[in-house]
């Protein structure tokens, strides 16, 4: 559109954090919780996240099991749809390359259905949850990942707005084609990059 | 939620122009804004807009507003404003917009949150959260299908009641926290099990407002037997 709002100066950018994209502010030390489900209970003695789908070894661990294999750390910038972003988190966890290079995916696979404990699903491309971009994360900000965050442990893939990293997560379906997860077919973009705004489909 | 089909929402357009027709007080930090769209699409009783300031350098600002107006066929929405103390976007609403004035808007987004206007459903708001809700109840009204739904708000007193000449009525019940109308025979205090109303079996439940009382409402509302699998909630942060 050309033109602006009539008496609209905005405030404070003058010093507006260079991490922030476009559209989004600073939530500051406030981590606002958006679901648009009941807060489910899960027991870590049933947790499991399985990958399966175009892969060679349809694999599942246990809570016991993930949590006895190599963690990494994400520390970083973290992006809602809904405009906010929190600076500066860290997260722990384990990098979905430890994952995916035990199932071994098929030279066919160019997307993933992530799918959680609740029924939420999103989809990704490969090339965006491989290559150190991605998590399977059970600690922020050095904590047990609180439950109405997505606890026991959340996908994490922080370079795509927020709603891509599935809360609950239960596992990923290696696909040979992009399919629209549950904000996807409600009009939310099926990649979302918050640096290029791909807010809704057709962004 | 797998047992659940979305409303199927198509993707929203384009940015457009919007003409503010009306400005109108619902409550000391709550303003109702009429805006005449350039590009009118039907919404859905549920679904919001996003609102996009832009100032003379390029800089933006948006944010997401609720409809509470039905979808009527009219070219017209209403969107309910609380003043934040710290929000950019709502200030400046809050502040500057007379009517006349031209707004930026993009939607209706969201096919979740919806209401077809068909089926059983148990609205449940806290504050502000009655936005969304309040478009629910004004469709089952002017379909003349009441019958359907049932709306229980909290609200802290009656001042902070939006909707305060509409909203009451038969399919309403209205739960004051602090302070109660005299002539409630209700004392005042959080919402109860026993604050909510008999629901069909197969109603489904739409919950907003901010993350304890969404919580809250959804335990409640479990105890009254809606499964989990038909409990859909929009819940608002601290911030905005």
């Amino acid at each position: 559109m050309v033109g602006f709002t009539r008496g609209f100066s905005g405030r404070g950018r003058s010093g507006r954090d260079p991490r922030l994209p476009p559209g989004q502010y600073d939530a500051g030390r406030s981590w606002p919780v958006l679901t648009a489900e009941a807060t489910p209970k899960l027991d870590t003695a049933a947790w499991t996240f399985t990958v399966e789908g175009l892969v060679q070894t349809p694999s599942t661990w246990t809570w016991e099991e993930i949590r006895a294999l190599p963690g990494s750390d994400y520390e970083g910038d973290i992006h809602c749809v809904t405009t906010w972003s929190k600076l500066g988190m860290t997260f722990r966890g384990v990098s979905l390359d430890v994952l995916l290079d035990a199932a071994v995916p098929l030279p066919a696979a160019t997307h993933v259905m992530a799918y959680t404990h609740t029924g939420y699903t999103t989809n990704l491309p490969l090339a965006d949850v491989t290559g150190g971009q991605a998590w399977v994360a059970w600690e922020a900000e050095g904590k047990s990942l609180p439950t109405e965050h997505g606890g026991p442990a959340r996908l994490l893939v922080p370079h795509l707005y927020f709603w891509k990293s599935a809360k609950w997560v239960a596992g990923l379906r290696l696909l040979d084609h992009d399919e629209p997860g549950f904000w996807e077919q409600n009009g939310y973009h099926d990649r979302g990059d918050p640096w290029l705004e791909q807010r809704y489909q057709g962004d | 939620m797998t047992d659940q089909t979305p409303v199927k929402a198509a993707a929203p357009g384009p940015w457009s122009q919007a003409t503010v027709v009306a400005v109108r007080r619902e409550t000391a930090t709550a303003k109702t804004f009429r805006l005449r769209l350039s590009n009118p699409s039907l919404h859905l009783a549920g679904q919001h807009y996003v609102i996009r300031l832009t100032a003379p350098d390029g800089y933006t600002a948006s944010r997401s507003y609720s409809v509470a107006s039905a979808p009527d066929g009219s070219p017209e929405i209403e969107i309910t404003v609380e003043r934040l103390p710290d929000g950019e976007v709502s200030s400046f609403l809050h502040d500057e917009v007379v009517a006349g004035d031209e707004l930026e808007v993009r939607g209706p987004i969201g096919g979740w949150f919806v209401w077809s206007g068909h089926s059983p459903a148990l609205l449940i708001g806290g504050g502000s959260g009655v936005v969304p809700l309040m478009a629910m109840l004004r469709l089952a009204r002017s379909t003349g299908n009441s019958v359907l739904v049932r709306l229980v708000i909290s609200v802290r007193n009656p001042a902070d009641l939006y909707y305060a000449n509409e909203l009451p009525g038969p399919e309403t019940t209205i739960i004051y926290t602090r302070q109660g109308d005299p002539s409630d025979v209700r004392q005042p205090g959080h919402l109860s099990v026993n604050d909510l109303p008999t629901v069909p079996a197969d109603a489904t439940a739409y919950i907003c407002g901010s993350s304890p009382f969404a919580d809250a409402a959804t335990d409640l509302t479990i105890g009254i037997g809606i499964p989990t699998q038909r409990i859909r909630i929009e819940r608002f942060g601290p911030t905005g």
